[in-house]
């Protein structure tokens, strides 16, 4: 392809080529808000079909890990906005060192993320063969507080004494959780992988205030996979939390 | 038509709002509003997600046609979800998800030739 410097031979200008590039990223997006905007559609339909398993379900969340997630997203897309910044104005270093905190604070996410998930492995809240809601409730973990066991206990045998089917119905909130949460996990590897590379890049100073294109496409896929979150937060882990 | 640099004063305000945000949802979550729980949490969301869109993305001080496309995405994705909800909504009762038949389905019938 004809090239001149940063400017691709199909462009006349580098801001022209800065707002094509930015204009490709926004569809892309549009086909995600689309693709989980599915999913929280289904979401929405069973959790209003099945509001106890699902409100027992939000419930076992661990609301400090969830809430704590939250704002180590959101705190990386303001590095990640300081790194588009830092770039436009011409601060090399400060891009690598914005860049580089935004993949820390996105690794942080990933491995909170990973404590989450082992802790429903161990309460028996995988769908599948050994889904228990009662699991939890009746064998404590060490760690665990005894008041909110107690309480879960009790919500559990409350619902199960309402609607029996009630293990089934938790399965679809949990099979909808760790869908929702495993596909934004994975869009954040995705997110991670493409930020090795503007690291790189940065290290070789590519990126400057005529050209810095890949920080700010970058940005705006790692601010979309924030924005999901955003939603992701209030609806898993907020349910029927005043009991 | 040079390019709108957005200062990290304006970067440093959303996140407060961001947090702010995050604080309200975290508290209201433990009040009892009833059926409006779900809405003030969707409301912030929504609020903490145009935030995130017209700053940190910069669509405010992007061109026309790139506002056009994310407006589309809002207006598409209303179709999928209100003609969706519109259906569940108004099916009888019986037609609703998570509404169990009485009687269970007839048992299949044995084959004979």
């Amino acid at each position: 392809m004809h090239r001149t410097g940063d400017l691709y031979g199909q462009f006349e200008t580098l801001e022209q080529q800065k707002e094509t590039a930015s204009l490709g990223m926004w569809v892309f997006l549009v086909t995600e808000v689309l693709f989980f905007g599915g999913m929280f559609l289904t979401y929405t339909i069973n959790r209003s079909a099945f509001s106890t398993a699902f409100g027992i379900g939000s419930n076992t969340l661990d609301i400090t890990l969830g809430a704590g997630n939250t704002v180590v997203l959101i705190m990386s897309s303001l590095t990640m906005a300081m790194a588009v910044w830092s770039a436009q104005v011409g601060k090399k270093k400060l891009v690598s060192i914005f860049l580089i905190a935004t993949l820390g604070l996105g690794t942080v996410f990933l491995g909170v993320k990973g404590v989450e998930y082992k802790q429903k492995f161990d309460h028996h809240l995988i769908p599948g063969h050994g889904f228990d809601m009662k699991y939890h409730p009746t064998h404590p973990m060490p760690g665990d507080d005894p008041k909110e066991l107690a309480l879960e206990k009790k919500e559990v045998e409350e619902a199960l004494a309402h609607d029996p089917d009630i293990n089934f119905h938790g399965q679809l909130y949990f099979s909808l959780y760790f869908g929702m949460t495993g596909l934004h996990a994975l869009h954040m590897i995705i997110g991670a992988g493409l930020l090795i590379w503007l690291i790189k890049g940065s290290f070789a100073g590519r990126f400057t205030p005529q050209y810095n294109t890949p920080v700010e496409v970058v940005g705006l896929y790692w601010h979309f996979v924030d924005i999901v979150w955003i939603y992701l937060f209030p609806l898993l882990y907020l349910i029927d939390r005043h009991r | 038509m040079s390019e709108h640099i957005v200062s990290p004063k304006i970067y440093f305000a959303i996140f407060a709002s961001l947090m702010l945000g995050t604080g309200i949802t975290v508290w209201a979550a433990f009040q009892n509003f009833g059926k409006l729980n779900i809405v003030i949490a969707l409301v912030i969301a929504t609020i903490k997600a145009t935030l995130v869109v017209l700053y940190f993305m910069h669509a405010r001080y992007s061109p026309k046609r790139t506002q056009l496309v994310i407006i589309c995405s809002i207006f598409w994705l209303a179709i999928m979800l209100g003609m969706t909800l519109s259906d569940y909504d108004t099916r009888p009762h019986e037609m609703q998800p998570g509404v169990t038949r009485l009687e269970p389905p007839a048992a299949p019938q044995a084959f004979t030739a």
